[in-house]
């Protein structure tokens, strides 16, 4: 991403800054035709948000003044490249009883930050951890 | 007959009356705030307090932050904000309460304000406002300007083909957000996928969700044939929330994976679910709202589904229940979410109770008005009836003309519902045959297009749909997949809607707060916020806008009335011919009856409101009046068409002082010379239910009267039907062609009649 911080005049990007839109893999809104897509050279990877869309977006919520929107979107950022079954497996341990110990939680948040450099949720389990401790939510439900 | 002289009662039978009634199905609880049914205020709620320690909140609403629950560490943690917190909480709540609904106020000052409040201090706050003063807190405070609606798009047979239909249906009608889910669970990835093809019908731009476990929906969801997710669901107890076997964190994780996959996404909550899972701690049902809003808030989602939801019905049963609703939803645009206002789950049987509930959303405007209005039947709908249905949805359309109200939905000609479903059924089965998938017959295609529910239909069941549901999932097609297919079956043009719904997923311009399409455009609370800032501001239906409301079918015109008087002309010139003579003296028969005919009476109109052809009537009138001793003259009255003067014009013609004023659409009247003009003997007001039997028994009684004696004045017996509503319109076009016909000062005419025909 280039320094500018974009403001809410910069939205909807689609429309106002086509330029900066870019799939997956490098694709524009405009090569993203339904002829490229029946010639095949439009997969559905082309179609997926990148981190850097939704940075943008992180950007355009806060300048709204939507800081709490603005850090989900920076932690779905996080999310993007995590293949969908290593979220399913946090989003599970994350859920009541399934972790019996602070150390599961903490090792999925490892994880997250060495293997996929996750910072932001990364703490957020670790997080996430500590209350449940305190909770006592690191027990058998079924 | 003994034993039906005398009746025995100990119970005025009203009662009886009222318990057939609708609404007594609906059962109403005593409020108890002990037992957890207390909408407003409990005296287990907390009173509203912030104080900080060392940087971090340190007591919120009377909890200390070592006691802090998983939602108070939340909402402490990632709601409050420090720079505000001060200044919010320090303004006295009936301060704010005014603030909420004084115009002058902006909407951005009092969402700056609320992210330093606590969920007791926003609770206490809108508790202070009347319901009319929360509804229009709502209208000034709700985020985007421009108001939308969401469909249920669901059948009980999980039939994609019936799914396409009613999905392309329901975009049709102008639904901003389509939402699914089946019947039986593996039924889930062919649901989304007719849908998908069903909504891209027509137009593109519906958001498109497919409601399944989590980990599913999130699946179809990143096949592509999914755009939001809503099912994510909070409570305002750490009980409660334990047992809907979630975290604040594990939501909020969820939240960001939806973010991940360019879905848009809300939260769930509304008022009775903690209560209804049992752990309500004593609060009442608004403040364990507050609690799930600023949560929400906190865990950054853009939006909520919000206003009881499946807690709806419960909550209607405790004092204040509609009230609460609204002021949740109060509080969630408040904490700036884009809110989804509820107005789904049916929470009462009585019809008037529906129309009440919808009626201050509507003229409010919201993100979406129903978050879940019933688009098909109400036994198809496998989320539950809505408050409005299939069935009810025209009643809707008019709701929103009367009140010139954007509740969202357009009228659609009802030729144009047929092609669209057909379409719809077309684009489906090509998808279904084109990836193996199935391969629907004429029959099944035909019955679907034409059938109202899927009781009509002949086509899949869910065993059928399982398979091909299952096929979907294993051969991990998408959305991709279903677009060529598209392409490859000439269906360019769904093919190409159906891309750009999926292309919105690269800029992600729809992830942000009451993101929604309008035509072929991203509109949220960004580019599209609510300035409401007093008349003339805010929400404003523009006249095109206002042109596609006003146009329901069946709207009667001048034209269509003469067009129908027309076609009655012919047949009447075979029955009756009226012969001018000349100007009408006065009789001197004292047995004499005249009947005074309006203006326009068998010259440009010819039948009753009631349908009688005016030859019938005037047979039975005459014939009436022979049978009772008496003789009849016709007389036209050019100088009025009012019935009373007609009929006093007619009896101060004849002989024996009696007359009858009859109009064209049937409205009669028996006149006595000397009266005054609203002092009749008798009047026949309600001439749509007017039977040739009253007219005839009519012509009797004004010979009783020309005879000087009293007969049993002629009751035309009404069971309280709403004529004015049914006739009204008719009526006054039909009245206007008589009037434009009199001149003041003419005289009346003496009318020869010819009977032809048969019994001439």
């Amino acid at each position: 991403m280039s320094g500018e911080r974009l403001t809410i005049a910069d939205y909807p990007l689609a429309e106002k800054r086509p330029e900066i839109v870019r799939g997956k893999r490098g694709k524009g809104v405009d090569e993203i035709t339904l002829q490229a897509l029946v010639d095949n050279h439009v997969a559905l990877e082309d179609l997926r948000i990148t981190a850097t869309a939704l940075r943008q977006q992180a950007e355009i919520a806060r300048a709204a003044g939507r800081a709490t929107l603005a850090a989900n979107f920076e932690r779905g950022a996080e999310l993007v490249d995590v293949p969908q079954d290593t979220i399913m497996r946090i989003y599970e341990l994350l859920r009541p009883g399934r972790a019996q110990s602070q150390e599961e939680l903490l090792a999925a948040a490892r994880k997250l930050r060495d293997e996929h450099g996750a910072k932001g949720l990364a703490a957020f389990v670790e997080e996430a951890a500590a209350v449940y401790e305190r909770r006592g939510l690191f027990k058998k439900r079924f | 007959m003994a034993g039906e002289s005398l009746i025995f009662a100990n119970r005025w039978k009203r009662f009886s009356d009222w318990d057939e009634r609708p609404l007594r199905l609906d059962k109403f609880a005593v409020e108890d705030a002990e037992n957890g049914f207390a909408s407003f205020t409990s005296r287990h709620d907390p009173k509203p307090g912030l104080t900080f320690g060392s940087g971090a909140v340190d007591v919120m609403d009377g909890v200390g932050a070592p006691d802090f629950d998983m939602i108070d560490t939340f909402i402490a943690r990632y709601h409050i904000d420090p720079e505000i917190a001060p200044e919010a909480m320090g303004i006295p709540s009936p301060e704010v309460a005014r603030m909420l609904v004084d115009m002058n106020v902006p909407r951005r000052e009092l969402v700056r304000l609320a992210r330093g409040m606590t969920p007791a201090k926003l609770a206490e706050i809108v508790a202070q406002l009347s319901s009319l003063e929360i509804v229009f807190a709502y209208s000034k405070m709700r985020a985007r300007k421009t108001p939308g609606n969401q469909a249920h798009v669901t059948n009980a047979k999980d039939d994609p083909l019936q799914m396409a239909a009613d999905a392309a249906t329901a975009v049709a009608f102008g639904f901003d957000e389509v939402e699914t889910t089946m019947r039986v669970a593996r039924n889930a990835w062919s649901n989304a996928l007719a849908c998908a093809v069903g909504a891209s019908v027509g137009r593109w731009g519906t958001l498109f969700q497919c409601s399944s476990e989590e980990a599913e929906e999130l699946r179809i969801g990143m096949a592509g044939f999914t755009s939001y997710a809503e099912t994510v669901s909070v409570y305002g107890t750490e009980k409660s929330f334990i047992d809907g076997d979630d975290t604040p964190w594990s939501k909020a994780f969820l939240a960001a994976a939806y973010a991940s996959r360019g879905i848009k996404m809300r939260c769930t909550s509304g008022a009775g679910s903690e209560l209804l899972m049992g752990f309500h701690e004593k609060k009442s049902l608004l403040y364990l709202e507050a609690r799930c809003l600023c949560l929400q808030r906190a865990m950054g989602v853009q939006g909520t589904q919000n206003g009881g939801i499946d807690g709806a019905p419960i909550t209607c049963t405790v004092p204040g229940g509609m009230r609460e609703l609204m002021a949740e939803n109060l509080i969630a645009v408040w904490l700036d979410l884009e809110c989804a206002s509820g107005n789904d789950a049916r929470p009462t049987e009585s019809e008037i109770r529906v129309g009440a509930k919808i009626m201050p959303f509507l003229i409010a405007g919201s993100d979406l008005i129903c978050s879940g209005f019933g688009s098909i039947l109400k036994y198809d709908n496998s989320f539950n009836p809505s408050l409005l249905n299939g069935e009810e949805l025209e009643d809707y359309l008019v709701l929103q003309r009367d009140f010139e109200a954007d509740g969202g939905l357009t009228p659609v000609e009802e030729t144009r519902v047929f092609a669209i479903r057909t379409r719809a059924v077309e684009a489906i089965s090509a998808v279904l045959e084109e990836l193996g998938l199935a391969q629907p017959t004429e029959d099944m295609k035909a019955s679907v297009v034409a059938a109202s529910g899927s009781d009509e239909t002949r086509s899949y069941l869910p065993r059928d749909v399982a398979l091909i549901s299952e096929s979907i999932k294993e051969r991990a097609i998408t959305v991709v997949d279903v677009i060529k297919a598209l392409a490859r079956r000439g269906f360019a043009e769904e093919a190409e809607n159906l891309l750009r719904l999926v292309r919105l997923r690269i800029s992600g311009d729809y992830l942000q707060t009451s993101a929604m399409v309008r035509d072929g455009r991203v509109l949220s609370a960004i580019n599209d916020p609510n300035d409401y800032l007093g008349p003339g501001t805010g929400y404003r239906i523009s006249k095109a806008r206002r042109d596609e409301i006003v146009a329901i079918r069946d709207v009667l015109t001048r034209e269509e009335v003469l067009r129908a008087e027309s076609v009655h002309k012919a047949a009447e010139s075979k029955r009756i011919s009226y012969r001018t003579i000349g100007p009408a003296a006065a009789g001197g028969d004292t047995r004499e009856v005249v009947i005074g005919i309006s203006p326009a009476f068998g010259i440009k109109l010819f039948q009753t409101v009631a349908g009688h052809p005016l030859s019938t009537l005037l047979r039975e009138l005459i014939a009436g009046i022979t049978e009772g001793g008496a003789s009849a003259r016709v007389v036209r009255m050019k100088h009025t068409a009012d019935t009373s003067f007609l009929g006093l014009s007619a009896a101060g013609l004849a002989g024996s002082g009696v007359g009858i004023g009859i109009q064209a659409k049937g409205t009669a009247v028996i006149h006595q010379k000397d009266r005054l003009p609203h002092h009749n003997l008798e009047l026949f007001s309600n001439s749509p239910i007017t039977r040739l039997e009253h007219y005839r028994r009519m012509g009797a009684n004004a010979a009783a009267y020309a005879r000087g004696e009293l007969p049993e004045p002629i009751v035309v017996p009404m069971r309280g039907e709403a004529m004015g509503s049914r006739y009204h319109a008719r009526v006054s076009l039909i009245y206007a062609i008589e009037t434009e016909l009199t001149s003041e000062g003419a005289v009346p005419e003496e009318v020869a009649l010819v009977f032809l025909g048969d019994a001439a």
